[in-house]
């Protein structure tokens, strides 16, 4: 479904991306995993057209994504730190949204603004709300129009042990329904559940990607806290 | 993209420094068409203020406004939106928005006190500054990451349009005083739209007969019908170009 070929991208001196080539899948539920700084939300960022890649390209359903911006319709993304325009409603947000996708939406999925209690604040303004808050608004926009492929950048972070668990459903139920899923987080016991293969990316090269087992094979540990520990350490002390 | 523009145009008007500015131009149209007897006189008094002011509102407000819709403008790259149609629906919206305000503003008092050739002119002169400075500003912003940055570039652009240079075509003149300068100055007038405003303006006025041999060539080239159509093709061409060059930025910008 995504295919990414040689993905190249510098800021100044710095090598975000080295020559990344990846492919996922429909049905899969891929986890970004690395350390800080390893280029996980550039390469998210790549996918969604918001950065544009030095050199290499990027394939959404066999079409290059360069000079396109309808694929985005079956996008669903959540920033790792919701920013929106401060003097909205959230109310008004949803609607713009809606109003914007009209014609993409296949039927609108508002379980989240009810799971999260965002129903009973929608008249408060965006400059107003706490960072959760913000990620409960980021996290049901992304999930608002049914979209294919589900883009989440880090999104427990920020979220209370109830919320969070009320969005990990909500991302199982849709990896049951088929649906493309790419996360990435630093909190591994929370993708242990969610997670079928694994991408680890450092200091922008794709280290390797692998299906949970068969990570879990290779490293001999049971959890893949474990396994991504014993990753880490072993390409910080080869 | 009509959907754009119209929150673009909402979210201005709910933020009031707009609808202050049309009153701002409203009392000063007002109170200057008051204070002369003339209404020509008037005009001509009107002509220095908006030729200030015009310019350097639309040009601050576009550009802070640019900067402060960086969490819409990142909200909306995400989503099925062309970002060459965001970009000028941001555009059009604060367009629309300070056109508006000058019509309404200063278009209206004109029209009231002074419906002559010089006040249509003035009004077409106002309206082609404020595009041409709300252009100026977009480019600006998009092309400095750094707010503080930006606004110090567009107040820069302002000054230099509004003051240095004239400085300098001063400076040229008076170092070339000489040689036959006045083909040349018409060249050097379309370089800088508030320039090439002000003589529009002062060639319906017939206040040109008092700038000499380079006041009768200006009223023989811009006083036809082919100086106002070169004259409206310039202030185009700098509407465009900045837009045109913003739009080549912005779709190469990482956000």
């Amino acid at each position: 479904m995504i295919i990414a070929t040689n993905v190249n991208k510098s800021f100044g001196r710095l090598k975000a991306l080295d020559n990344v080539s990846l492919t996922c899948n429909k049905g899969q539920s891929i986890s970004l995993i690395g350390p800080n700084g390893s280029g996980k939300t550039t390469f998210i960022k790549c996918l969604l057209g918001m950065v544009v890649p030095d050199n290499g390209f990027i394939t959404f359903n066999n079409k290059n994504i360069a000079h396109d911006w309808a694929y985005r319709a079956h996008i669903g993304y959540m920033p790792q730190t919701g920013r929106f325009p401060d003097n909205m409603r959230i109310a008004q947000v949803f609607d713009m949204m809606k109003d914007i996708r009209k014609d993409s939406a296949t039927g609108l999925d508002e379980d989240l603004i009810t799971a999260f209690g965002l129903d009973k604040i929608l008249d408060k303004r965006m400059r107003t709300l706490s960072g959760g808050t913000r990620q409960k608004v980021g996290a049901s926009l992304a999930f608002l129009f049914n979209p294919n492929v589900l883009i989440l950048d880090e999104p427990t972070a920020g979220l209370d042990p109830v919320s969070s668990e009320i969005l990990k459903e909500k991302i199982i139920s849709q990896k049951q329904n088929g649906k493309l899923i790419l996360i990435t987080s630093h909190i591994l016991s929370d993708l242990e559940d969610i997670t079928t293969e694994i991408i680890y990316l450092q200091e922008g090269k794709l280290k390797f990607h692998k299906s949970l087992q068969q990570l879990k094979e290779d490293t001999g540990e049971e959890k893949l806290t474990r396994a991504i520990a014993h990753v880490m350490k072993l390409n910080l002390h080869p | 993209m009509k959907k754009i523009i119209k929150y673009v145009v909402l979210d201005i008007l709910r933020n009031r420094i707009v609808l202050a500015y049309t009153l701002f131009l409203l009392v000063i149209s007002l109170s200057v068409f008051n204070l002369e007897d003339n209404a020509a006189k008037g005009l001509l008094s009107l002509l220095n203020i908006i030729l200030i002011i015009v310019p350097l509102i639309s040009i601050i407000f576009s550009t802070i406004y640019v900067y402060n819709s960086t969490e819409f403008i990142e909200l909306l790259v995400s989503q099925p939106v062309k970002r060459t149609g965001l970009l000028l629906s941001i555009f059009t919206g604060l367009a629309v928005s300070l056109l508006l305000a000058f019509l309404v503003g200063a278009g209206l008092p004109i029209l009231i006190y002074s419906a002559s050739a010089a006040g249509f002119m003035m009004i077409a002169v106002g309206l082609a500054l404020t595009l041409v400075f709300v252009s100026l500003a977009v480019l600006a912003s998009v092309i400095t990451r750094d707010k503080a940055k930006g606004i110090g570039v567009s107040i820069l652009l302002w000054f230099y349009f509004s003051l240095i240079y004239d400085g300098i075509i001063l400076f040229i003149l008076f170092q070339f005083s000489d040689y036959p300068m006045e083909k040349v100055t018409i060249g050097f007038s379309s370089l800088n739209p508030i320039d090439l405003g002000r003589i529009m303006i002062l060639l319906k006025l017939d206040i040109a007969a008092m700038m000499g041999y380079t006041g009768a060539v200006f009223k023989d080239f811009f006083g036809g019908f082919w100086g106002i159509l070169y004259a409206l093709l310039v202030m185009l061409l700098w509407v465009l170009i900045p837009v045109w060059l913003t739009v080549r930025k912005f779709n190469r910008k990482d956000l």
